[in-house]
């Protein structure tokens, strides 16, 4: 991980794109990581069953794979104080989701980066993360 | 449109969602364990968050942190329910058991914004208190009609908010998907079937109109029969009619009742361009519209599961 210079958090700057190939593992490691136990983040039949095509991501992933994406950007001595999103079409396993960003703002050390993250179907998630960086 | 029914949900959903509100911040039971590294390790690693200052002492010890911090998109885990399952008796809790019981029971989560005062250290236990901000709809969305409900979650260490979530579902009524096609009620006028009109049903079962002919002098002939009227051969074939002609001759049919139909209906007699003529019902078009002379189409009816008759529209001239 490292810090990006100030030419790369200029506003309008962009993040390198992100690919996560959502795998069964990655659906379920994600969603127990998160102590989010409800079947249709680990369980197919229950997941088809109330007309999912197959198992996906729980929110709280979701919110953690945003937050990974720009602070693997931001390096590890940013600091996040927010992440604002509207959730879009699930993250199904199988699908990959594309996470790409781009920096909205700066205002002194206070950086906005806006995030879309993108998956077979359409737009997964999309949103702004709030971030502190260092001096 | 909205019925009287439907009105009487809505105020009883808007009366409950005000007491929710009013009802303010509760809060939840402190974190089941406290922030530890073994959870932030696997959470980590199913992430594939690889920032040190989550599980690296050293580097986090010389972080602007100064020691190992959680995650901050975490907070939620610290507090999930797990496998003993989730608040029942909570404000929000209580807004969605209703809306499931009114046939609202479709979930989905539209907005999650987590504001983060602080990162959280090992060792701390968070407590998360929930309020009920909102409700609003009944909204008509692509999923169905439905409401969204907001809640608040603020996280308290000791005293202290470390961060705060608000949270938005659409709690909908989905759409019924189409139902299997009913089975049809035998259609009880069911033409009588032979050996020689067969291939006129299983024409029109093929959306085609079969004609019979004389397999020697070629003549048309319609009702089918075994015996060509012009030579006397049995040899017989049959052509594809275009599908079209005149009105012959017509009844209106006013009374008795008949079975399987609405009265009235028109049957008439059609002269196709064929050179023959053929009967069948007139069909989309007011009896009294119906005339000599009037061009027709065919259209094929389904009248039961296994039955398909011929009907005629009008068609331009």
């Amino acid at each position: 991980m490292r810090t990006p210079t100030e030419q790369e958090t200029r506003a309008g700057a962009a993040l390198p794109e992100l690919r996560i190939e959502l795998t069964p593992t990655t659906v379920v490691s994600t969603a127990l990581a998160t102590m989010d136990f409800t079947p249709v983040h680990h369980d197919v039949e229950k997941a088809t069953a109330q007309g999912s095509k197959d198992i996906f991501l729980n929110i709280l992933t979701t919110m953690g794979l945003v937050e990974r994406y720009v602070t693997d950007w931001a390096g590890p001595d940013a600091l996040v104080r927010g992440i604002n999103v509207r959730l879009g079409v699930p993250a199904y396993a199988g699908d990959a989701l594309i996470l790409g960003g781009r920096v909205a703002g700066r205002e002194g050390d206070e950086v906005t980066v806006e995030v879309r993250g993108t998956v077979s179907l359409g737009d997964h998630v999309t949103g702004t993360v709030r971030l502190l960086l260092p001096r | 449109m909205t019925t009287t029914a439907e009105s009487g949900v809505h105020q009883r959903l808007a009366d409950l969602a005000e007491r929710q509100i009013a009802a303010g911040e509760v809060r939840g039971a402190p974190a089941a364990d406290p922030v530890n590294l073994p959870m932030i390790r696997h959470w980590a690693a199913a992430m594939g968050d690889a920032n040190p200052v989550y599980t690296d002492e050293e580097f986090a010890a010389g972080s602007a942190h100064g020691a190992i911090v959680a995650p901050p998109a975490m907070i939620q885990v610290w507090t999930m329910a797990g496998l003993d399952g989730g608040d029942t008796v909570g404000p929000v809790a209580v807004m969605l058991a209703a809306l499931d019981e009114s046939g609202f029971t479709g979930v989905v989560a539209t907005n999650c914004e987590q504001t983060y005062h602080r990162y959280l250290r090992l060792g701390e236990r968070p407590v998360a208190a929930t309020r009920m901000s909102g409700l609003s709809g009944p909204k008509t969305t692509a999923l169905g009609v439905g409401y969204f409900v907001t809640w608040v979650v603020t996280w308290y260490s000791d005293d202290e908010p470390v961060a705060e979530m608000m949270f938005r579902v659409l709690k909908f009524r989905p759409v019924e998907r189409n139902p299997e096609p009913a089975k049809h009620d035998p259609y009880p006028l069911a033409p009588a079937v032979n050996r020689d009109t067969a291939f006129f049903w299983e024409g029109a079962r093929q959306g085609e109109l079969r004609i019979q002919k004389c397999g020697d002098c070629g003549e048309p002939r319609h009702p089918p029969g075994p015996v060509c009227p012009t030579c006397r051969s049995l040899n017989r074939t049959y052509t594809l009619a275009a599908g079209v002609g005149e009105v012959y001759s017509y009844v209106v049919h006013h009374n008795p009742p008949v079975p399987g139909r609405e009265i009235p209906f028109v049957v008439a007699v059609i002269a196709l361009p064929e050179g023959v003529r053929i009967v069948g019902n007139i069909v989309e078009c007011a009896a009294e519209k119906v005339g000599i002379g009037m061009p027709v189409r065919v259209v094929y009816r389904e009248m039961d599961d296994e039955l398909i008759l011929p009907m005629w529209i009008p068609r331009e001239s």
